[in-house]
């Protein structure tokens, strides 16, 4: 007997009563301001939202956000930077990274959550070598709540989903608060339609 | 086999570093407060660990289909599905799988599931080199001590503890116990490891038979560095992670880190469902007792857990004795009901470790009945006269007094004036375990039952 057929066999025999599944209700709530409530669950969770001057290009903006930045690789055609995701041929040539531009597909009003996933990055660790990443977010594209997210078809779809709300964080010693564990350190939502 | 472990021992040794329990204590007692603003910011709370509870008794009670539906999925979606029907064959399948690729140098997030395999000296033996990446677990790693926490793996350290291990270990000042800087030099000593890293390695804290897709909470960045830069993805879950379909997530995601931080949600919240193209994606579902206490009628509910560790955070036998005394896997209330399953007689003290006060229970997001379940050990242990001589004295005892009215009120009685005119010295003495670290109560003037004899009248 392999290890899968014994232990299938003894989860079958040892299974309780059935019981049933139940249907998750709609706790949606209607929000006044979805972006606002957006913007306020991400600043809990160490994120923020940077909204351009009118007239300000995007490229420039980003610039402006993290003047000190010598690599900027981007994996939206709004932002140049200095290095296209296109041209990346390994994840670990994302090294040097200062600052990672994607565009998140949507973002979620409870937790100040933005979705993305393979598609959105160009390269997966582009949202985890950089320094700091940059996120361009619709804000017509929030839904209310995680219960709302989870209905979104690209989870099927998508090999790597993520949820990140905000930058990498730590509280492993004494409780300390630190932002900027392993990955990035500073992560900032810029409203922006698409092009 | 294998010696009892003795938690009133280890508790007290951990006690006398006065400073460190103290904090330990005030930590965890923080995290819990943290959870319960979380939980009363959420009207639907109580709906929620109802839906929890209901869909992972569900899940269980056909758990064989929901494993097919997964491994199915998966398997679809690019992924090798290997089945572990214990410790040793989970280590043995990840080591077949690095050796196949020429794997030695592992990177590894937190996964309490490979703590409970003991998969680390096993590997390392073998010639891998394995890097814990969570802060709290590397600290750990490093001191060659156990995770203390099961979210928090070091949290019964202080920051200067932290300085010396990352002195001795990382080449750190060890004088320098400024959190940023032990923090930071974490980040600078393990960024580089995952370059040259030939695989990575996960657990899963959900497992989603509808898609094949595993899930992964993390903070730190870690798990998914590991992730995305190595060509070779292995993750360890435990059989009992399954969830149907997507659409539990929400109700799960949205209590996990609520219940374990006060966090809403962690900082990461990835869904692997398939290789990156050109890399290997390894699931490895493993049994290791768990579909034993599947069967067991009372214990088969401790299987709903999904390791957020609130049960832990309210603890107060916990947070005064610290993860490390339990001398297992699992500490806490939820170790207390889990750990025996292993081995009844090495931890048949541990569901001694509880004052039964129930808060466990009202904290835990899928309604586990822990402390009902630390009761019922006690009523195995009992029968099958694992129990250690003092204990058993005492229940004689109180079994004799509890059995006659007359006894238990004289007891009640000489217990109270007792207090009140007892020296000081006999109340906190090292002998009395629940003296220690506080202060009893003034006994009221009257007993209940004088109290009662007195308002309601007389004599039935």
């Amino acid at each position: 007997m392999t290890s899968r057929e014994l232990i299938l066999a003894r989860v079958r025999r040892n299974q309780p009563a059935w019981r049933d599944l139940p249907t998750i209700p709609s706790f949606e709530r209607s929000l006044a301001d979805p972006w606002a409530a957006f913007g306020s669950a991400l600043a809990r969770m160490g994120g923020s939202v940077a909204v351009p001057p009118d007239g300000t290009a995007l490229d420039a903006f980003v610039r402006f956000l993290h003047a000190g930045a010598k690599v900027i690789c981007s994996a939206v055609p709004e932002v140049v930077g200095t290095r296209r995701i296109a041209d990346v041929r390994h994840p670990a040539e994302l090294d040097d990274v200062d600052v990672g531009v994607v565009r998140g597909a949507f973002g979620v009003a409870e937790t100040g959550s933005v979705w993305l996933s393979e598609r959105e990055f160009g390269v997966n660790a582009l949202g985890f070598l950089a320094q700091h990443l940059v996120v361009l977010l619709d804000p017509r594209s929030i839904v209310a709540d995680l219960h709302a997210a989870y209905r979104d078809p690209r989870f099927r779809e998508a090999r790597y989903a993520v949820l990140m709300t905000g930058p990498s964080a730590t509280a492993d010693i004494e409780g300390v608060l630190i932002r900027g564990a392993q990955g990035i350190r500073s992560f900032t939502v810029v409203p922006a339609a698409p092009a | 086999m294998m010696n009892r472990v003795d938690h009133a021992e280890a508790s007290s040794k951990f006690i006398e570093a006065k400073d460190h329990a103290d904090f330990h204590d005030k930590r965890l007692w923080d995290l819990r407060r943290k959870r319960d603003s979380e939980s009363e910011a959420l009207p639907e709370w109580e709906t929620l660990r109802a839906l929890a509870s209901q869909i992972k008794e569900h899940t269980l009670t056909h758990l064989g289909d929901y494993l097919e539906e997964f491994e199915r999925n998966a398997t679809a979606n690019g992924m090798v599905v290997h089945w572990a029907r214990d410790a040793a064959e989970h280590n043995e399948i990840v080591h077949r799988i690095l050796e196949a690729h020429g794997a030695t140098i592992l990177v590894k997030s937190k996964s309490m599931l490979t703590d409970e395999c003991e998969m680390r000296p096993f590997l390392e033996n073998r010639g891998v080199e394995i890097v814990e990446t969570d802060l709290g677990e590397r600290i750990q790693q490093l001191d060659d001590e156990p995770p203390s926490h099961i979210v928090v793996p070091a949290v019964h350290k202080l920051r200067g503890d932290v300085a010396e291990v990352f002195g001795r270990t990382l080449g750190t000042d060890p004088d320098n116990s400024d959190v940023p800087y032990l923090a930071e030099s974490q980040r600078r000593h393990t960024r580089p490891t995952y370059l040259r890293a030939h695989a990575a390695m996960t657990g899963a804290n959900f497992a989603i038979a509808e898609t094949g897709t595993f899930v992964v909470c993390t903070n730190e960045g870690n798990a998914d560095l590991g992730a995305n830069l190595p060509p070779l993805h292995i993750a360890s879950i435990g059989i009992e992670k399954l969830l149907p379909r997507i659409e539990h997530l929400g109700v799960f995601v949205r209590m996990l880190s609520r219940s374990a931080l006060g966090s809403p949600i962690t900082q990461i919240t990835s869904h692997f469902r398939a290789p990156r193209p050109g890399t290997e994606m390894h699931v490895v579902l493993v049994d290791n007792g768990r579909s034993e206490r599947l069967g067991m009628e009372d214990f088969w509910y401790s299987l709903k857990c999904i390791r957020c560790g609130a049960c832990m955070n309210t603890c107060p036998v916990y947070r005064r004795s610290g993860g490390l005394s339990y001398g297992a896997t699992y500490s806490g209330p939820i170790g207390v009901i889990i750990d025996p399953t292993f081995n009844l007689r090495k931890y048949s003290a541990l569901p001694f470790a509880s004052t039964l006060n129930g808060s466990c229970t009202s904290v835990c997001p899928v309604k586990i009945d822990i402390h009902e379940q630390i009761y019922k050990w006690r009523e195995v242990i009992a029968q099958r006269h694992q129990l250690p001589m003092v204990k058993k004295e005492a229940m004689r005892v109180a079994g004799k007094v509890l059995a006659s009215p007359k006894l238990y009120r004289a007891a009640v009685e000489a217990a109270a004036a007792g207090l009140e005119h007892l020296p000081r010295f006999l109340v906190y003495n090292p002998f009395n375990a629940w003296g220690r670290q506080r202060e009893v109560p003034a006994a009221p003037a009257q007993t209940f039952r004088q109290w009662y004899v007195a308002n309601r009248g007389g004599e039935r």
